[in-house]
């Protein structure tokens, strides 16, 4: 209950005026078109679209993988404009480095800052048995499930303690059950440490499931339709997806995406 | 089409008619071969691989008892008996001064190219410039054979022995270089990525990225160099000397001896797949993070 009272003090995104447009064979495409919003510290959200909307550029721009056309991002007001350790990624392809075991793996983040060695270990092994990989600390990613990995993805993100995760469709290539569960992880984790997620995904139940706000996007150019709020109870366990409330929801944004997808669809 | 149990009859038909000695030895060959194929219990890998070396000696036998002169001439072709001869003579004497010569001209023909290759590789995979800088020349020495040096190999080097040592070493060289080049071209943008959100600066993508995705193809042109060091010895050791296997083999040649030159090409043969091995194991265990498939059919 004590947690409940400490507000989170980092995490505060601002993204203003994004605009990312690529040249494709000399032709200037609008990818997004004059995104604005604004996360609070501790916000869960999802960017939910149909594909090709742009919400995988949004979180690579957060990131600074890209460079915005015009317009910028902030998070705790520093400007961002490259990679760096205050946001974590978890890529949906897995991408834990295949020559380091789980531990090394999530060990490299603090490694990097140069934490010492005997509180490296013990950061790492609080959060690999917060996630149940303990028992796998030394096997290599090959030796390793889907949902083991992106776990341990998710793990080596979190242990540098970044102001905002982001996240990239990462439960899009593991099974429905594995799927779940990994949602639930999820929500617990975020619920411990009241960090800012921005979590990109095509998946409308997984949205509403997991989030406070929902970014519905739209199509051609990519931009934001809606925001919706999620007011469903927390803490949220797997049965609530089958909340009247939880339906509802569901339909309303099923109506909404239908209608981008099938706008771009017409523009193929 | 005919079907193929019919096509296979009309073969075996072709080859019982057929009075030429190849011919039969091939129907002998293969109809023995099949049935012991047949037997489950010997249908092992090691079963295979001892057979493959006895029909290789077997034939080889053969032609040179038949005296086999078709187009190519087996008449001066030393038999494997023969070789074998040359081989306990050559044990029997003085033999570890012409292996201990080789082995070390190979070994510091390889070393060199080695760190030289893997490290200008690496340096020329990751920095454009550097690549502007360096990659043309090197592509132009890169197809010259290791014959086409000795002339150089000879007025360049104060003795001959460093001179035998850069052929081996160029031997080595270029595909070490050029495996390295593809390895660390070839890094996972995805991982680069993930460094980043780590923190990561050139230093640690460099050492914890980079170089440990290029292990894989480094360790293919060790291995691949390895063999070609060897390959470039008998050519090195024309230059000069009086040891090494390349020299004696080289020597018997010239002294028109025969059996001693195929005992000497089979020695590279085997030196050299013997340390090729020895590498490809060595880098196995440097990278126990590797999954290797292979297909088992």
């Amino acid at each position: 209950m004590e947690k409940d009272l400490v507000k989170p003090v980092k995490g505060f995104v601002q993204v203003e005026n994004l605009s990312v447009s690529f040249n494709r064979n000399g032709k200037s495409i609008q990818v997004l078109d004059s995104i604005n919003f604004k996360i609070n510290p501790g916000e869960f959200i999802c960017l939910l679209g149909p594909s090709g909307c742009g919400k995988s550029t949004i979180l690579n721009v957060v990131a600074g993988f890209l460079k915005p056309t015009s317009g910028f991002v902030f998070v705790d007001k520093r400007h961002v404009d490259s990679p760096g350790a205050d946001r974590g990624f978890v890529f949906q392809q897995y991408s834990l480095l295949p020559w380091k075991t789980t531990f090394q793996n999530v060990e490299f983040g603090l490694k990097i800052q140069g934490v010492p060695k005997v509180k490296r270990e013990q950061l790492v092994n609080e959060y690999l048995n917060r996630v149940g990989l303990y028992k796998h600390r030394h096997s290599y990613p090959h030796q390793l499930s889907g949902g083991m990995q992106q776990r341990a993805s998710i793990i080596r993100a979190l242990v540098n303690s970044p102001s905002v995760l982001l996240m990239d469709e990462p439960f899009a290539a593991l099974d429905a059950q594995t799927r779940h569960m990994m949602q639930e992880l999820l929500l617990n984790i975020w619920s411990d440490l009241k960090l800012t997620v921005i979590f990109v995904t095509h998946d409308i139940e997984e949205a509403v499931f997991l989030s406070d706000k929902i970014f519905v996007m739209g199509v051609n150019p990519g931009r934001i339709k809606e925001k919706i709020e999620v007011t469903l109870e927390r803490p949220r366990h797997g049965d609530v997806m089958l909340s009247r409330e939880f339906l509802e929801l569901n339909r309303r944004i099923f109506e909404s995406i239908r209608e981008e997808t099938l706008k771009s669809m017409e523009m193929d | 089409m005919s079907s193929p149990s019919s096509e296979r009859s009309e073969m075996a038909s072709l080859l019982a008619k057929s009075n030429n000695p190849i011919f039969n030895l091939f129907r002998i060959l293969i109809k023995t071969g099949l049935s012991i194929l047949k037997q489950p219990h010997i249908d092992s890998k090691a079963f295979r691989q001892c057979l493959s070396l006895f029909l290789f000696f077997g034939i080889w036998q053969f032609l040179c008892a038949t005296n086999f002169n078709y187009f190519i001439n087996f008449d001066f072709v030393p038999s494997p008996l023969e070789v074998f001869g040359a081989t306990m003579k050559f044990f029997s004497g003085n033999f570890m001064v012409h292996i201990q010569a080789s082995v070390l001209r190979v070994l510091i023909g390889f070393l060199a190219a080695s760190i030289l290759g893997i490290s200008l590789g690496i340096l020329i995979g990751w920095f454009q410039k550097l690549e502007d800088l360096l990659f043309l020349p090197l592509e132009l020495l890169r197809p010259i054979p290791a014959v086409a040096w000795i002339p150089l190999a000879i007025l360049m080097f104060p003795n001959s022995e460093s001179g035998m040592m850069y052929i081996t070493f160029i031997g080595a060289f270029f595909p070490i270089l050029i495996s390295t080049i593809r390895g660390v071209e070839s890094t996972d943008m995805l991982l680069l990525r993930v460094g980043q959100c780590l923190g990561a600066k050139q230093w640690h993508l460099f050492k914890d990225i980079v170089v440990p995705g290029a292990m894989p193809n480094i360790a293919s042109g060790l291995v691949i160099g390895m063999g070609n060091s060897w390959f470039c010895l008998v050519t090195a050791e024309i230059l000069a000397g009086r040891y090494g296997i390349g020299y004696f083999t080289w020597e018997s040649y010239i002294t028109s001896n025969y059996p001693p030159i195929v005992m000497g090409m089979l020695l590279i043969g085997l030196l050299g797949t013997f340390s090729a091995f020895v590498i490809d194991q060595l880098t196995r265990i440097l990278m126990p993070w590797r999954v290797t498939k292979k297909q088992s059919a």
